[in-house]
């Protein structure tokens, strides 16, 4: 009854790519390391630290600064055709020796390839990367998060703001590891601090702008929106 | 994509019966933006935009969503979601967990595919290990998964009729999806939050006489979906209702990375299961539904399609499941038999490290990704040698689909809005985390 549909077998990929298996008994390091790697160095030899392949998968270190350039030829290049963003994240590791990175999945669906990108953001250095919001739309909400999560400052990103924790959070980004499990902190000023709210603030300040809603607004609000001011910030 | 006017034949009884007693086909005739045709067009009004407020506490909204719109007499001009209400922070803590111990919150992230999760993170922890599951392993988690998918898109087509106005097919589809939690429940003990996996294996083998049930679900649930199928597909409500909305080009959801039946819909054949599989789904048979145009009824009919395959994948599975062990023979990761280690010194101490120190996975990555009814659900975990993760990640699925919602919505009616979110099929669970 329904109506017919283009039932396919074997997903998205050029003709010439094989048909994929699960894979099995894969090894702790080494490997067959994904083709896009060698092109990767051939093409921005300064700018690839080094790549490794940790139980089938392959990783790329790339330097903080070359990140739009490598996203941009991974995105276009018709031999790589990244086209699919699949994660976007941070890892911050117990060892406070070791730098913070940042973390991308691709996946062509093209060719059925998958590499794992990473950018080290030394520690000392301000937490700040280049966005790629402008290749893949997909990262909006996911650089939100990780802005959100991690504190690292997505340059280029349109609208950057917190998405899981409220705008006015004042106690840091949770995933960090100097970021205690029950938060900074006391129960007693979390729960002065949820009674102190604004409950005006349900609406945030750019919200407000948008509707013309200005004549409605109690007057301290209009004072505050006059002087340019966003809610929490 | 299609272009110019669509025509689809609706069912309307007004027009009266046909030969066998049915209800008339008549041709309604849409064009690209969904309206129906001929209709003069609003006159133009002076009057400032309004600013709603949806959820978050709305039965529409499918969860703690909120969704502020900005509205041109009926029209949306601007979308703003907020979300965070449930974010429960599943990723630090499972910093401070062994990894069998974040099992419990995968169920409770997306709860409607709570042992698709489970079985998600094993596999996400299996490779991490460098564990290779038991052939009998992974034909238990391949039905786990499948049944998990139809539980979840008979919730979706449930609560989507019932925020279109439809309640009859809601009743159907719960009464179908307390079926299979009468399965799992007869399975590992609990109904939704089945914490059903552990590394290495299943926390139980079926039960005997578990198959005769799967068996006479397979046979019967597929006319439940017909029955729902011809009340909807050809609906003149329905249909009008779903028909053009939220459309997405192919282009366009692979950049906003939308995945699963959302990503079908507009004619990308992704499916993780066929591009990069796992559990072996590579010899079995079944068919990836695509739509054409990358509307609400697409999703429809794609989830609809995708029950059925589900079907075919049981069927395969009954019939392959293999005898033998349950677990990989592995004693970094299984626990000794309760006899052994209530009899033996060595199985107790085994035991007893195993619990309290827990498994240790050496240094490493592994992102796993499976298909779950929403799309490509990934686990990303980073191992530091310790018997804790140093970074949990889940790639929540819904969350990057409802990203996408102001792109969805712009330009449509507020009555819309309730049809396309809802089309998204969202977890808040999942979302917020």
């Amino acid at each position: 009854m329904t109506e017919k549909f283009n039932t396919v077998q074997t997903g998205g990929a050029l003709k010439e790519v094989s048909a994929p298996a699960t894979p099995r008994s894969v090894a702790h390091r080494g490997g067959d390391a994904n083709p896009s790697v060698a092109a990767l160095e051939i093409q921005f030899p300064g700018s690839v630290l080094r790549s490794q392949v940790v139980w089938g998968e392959t990783t790329v270190y790339i330097t903080p600064s070359s990140v739009p350039d490598v996203m941009r030829w991974l995105h276009d290049d018709p031999d790589q055709r990244y086209d699919y963003l699949s994660d976007l994240t941070a890892v911050e590791y117990r060892d406070y020796e070791e730098p913070l990175e940042v973390v991308w999945h691709l996946r062509s669906l093209p060719f059925r390839r998958f590499l794992r990108v990473k950018a080290a953001i030394p520690r000392g250095a301000p937490l700040a990367i280049p966005s790629v919001w402008g290749i893949w739309k997909a990262a909006d909400w996911m650089e939100r998060e990780c802005y959100d999560m991690f504190g690292i400052v997505f340059e280029g990103h349109p609208d950057l703001r917190r998405i899981l924790m409220w705008e006015q959070y004042r106690e840091g980004f949770p995933l960090r590891k100097d970021f205690p499990l029950r938060g900074r902190f006391s129960r007693a000023e979390q729960l002065r601090q949820a009674l102190a709210q604004n409950i005006e603030s349900r609406y945030s300040m750019e919200e407000l702008t948008i509707a013309d809603a200005f004549e409605d607004l109690p007057p301290d609000m209009r004072k505050r929106l006059s002087t340019g001011e966003r809610t929490g910030e | 994509m299609a272009s110019g006017n669509r025509t689809v034949e609706v069912e309307l009884s007004t027009t009266g019966l046909d030969a066998q007693g049915r209800p008339q086909r008549v041709p309604l005739v849409v064009n690209d933006g969904g309206t129906a045709l001929d209709i003069a067009p609003p006159p133009e009004l002076e009057a400032d935009h309004m600013l709603i407020n949806i959820g978050p506490q709305h039965p529409a909204t499918h969860g703690v969503l909120r969704l502020v719109l900005e509205l041109d007499g009926e029209t949306v001009v601007r979308c703003i979601p907020h979300i965070g209400y449930l974010h429960c922070g599943f990723e630090k803590m499972g910093e401070y967990r062994q990894y069998n111990q974040i099992i419990p919150w995968t169920d409770r992230e997306d709860y409607l595919n709570s042992i698709g999760n489970n079985v998600a993170f094993a596999l996400g922890a299996e490779r991490l290990f460098g564990i290779d599951i038991t052939e009998r392993c992974e034909v238990l988690r391949v039905i786990a998964a499948e049944l998990s998918r139809i539980i979840s898109h008979l919730v979706w087509v449930g609560t989507t009729c019932i925020d279109i106005g439809a309640y009859t097919p809601f009743l159907w589809s719960f009464q179908e999806r307390e079926r299979v939690y009468d399965l799992l429940e007869a399975w590992v003990g609990a109904r939704l939050t089945t914490s059903a996996t552990r590394v290495g294996g299943m926390a139980a083998d079926i039960p005997s006489g578990w198959m005769d049930g799967l068996r006479n679900f397979i046979k019967t649930f597929p006319i439940t979906v017909d029955e729902i199928d011809r009340i909807l597909t050809r609906n003149g409500i329905w249909v009008g209702r779903t028909i053009g909305l939220g459309v997405m080009t192919p282009d366009e959801a692979i950049n906003y990375g939308l995945s699963g039946p959302m990503l079908r819909a507009s004619g990308v054949d992704y499916d993780v299961r066929k591009d990069f599989p796992y559990l072996g789904y590579e010899t079995y048979d079944f068919d990836v539904p695509v739509g054409t145009n990358g509307d609400v009824y697409d999703r429809y009919l794609v989830r609809m399609e995708e029950m059925r395959q589900s079907v075919r994948i049981l069927k395969q599975a009954a019939d392959r499941l293999p005898e033998g062990p349950v677990n990989v023979d592995d004693a970094r990761v299984i626990l000794p038999p309760k006899s052994k280690a209530t009899s033996e010194m060595e199985s107790m101490i085994h035991h007893f490290k195993q619990v309290m120190e827990g498994p240790r996975p050496p240094i490493g990555e592994s992102y796993v990704a499976v298909e779950s009814p929403k799309g490509e659900k990934g686990y990303y975990m980073v191992s530091d040698g310790t018997a804790k993760p140093v970074r949990w990640r889940i790639r929540p699925p819904s969350f990057v689909n409802l990203s996408a919602i102001p792109k969805m919505v712009e330009g449509h009616l507020l009555s819309d809005v309730i049809a396309i979110n809802a089309s998204i099929d969202i977890v808040m669970g999942e979302i917020d985390r």
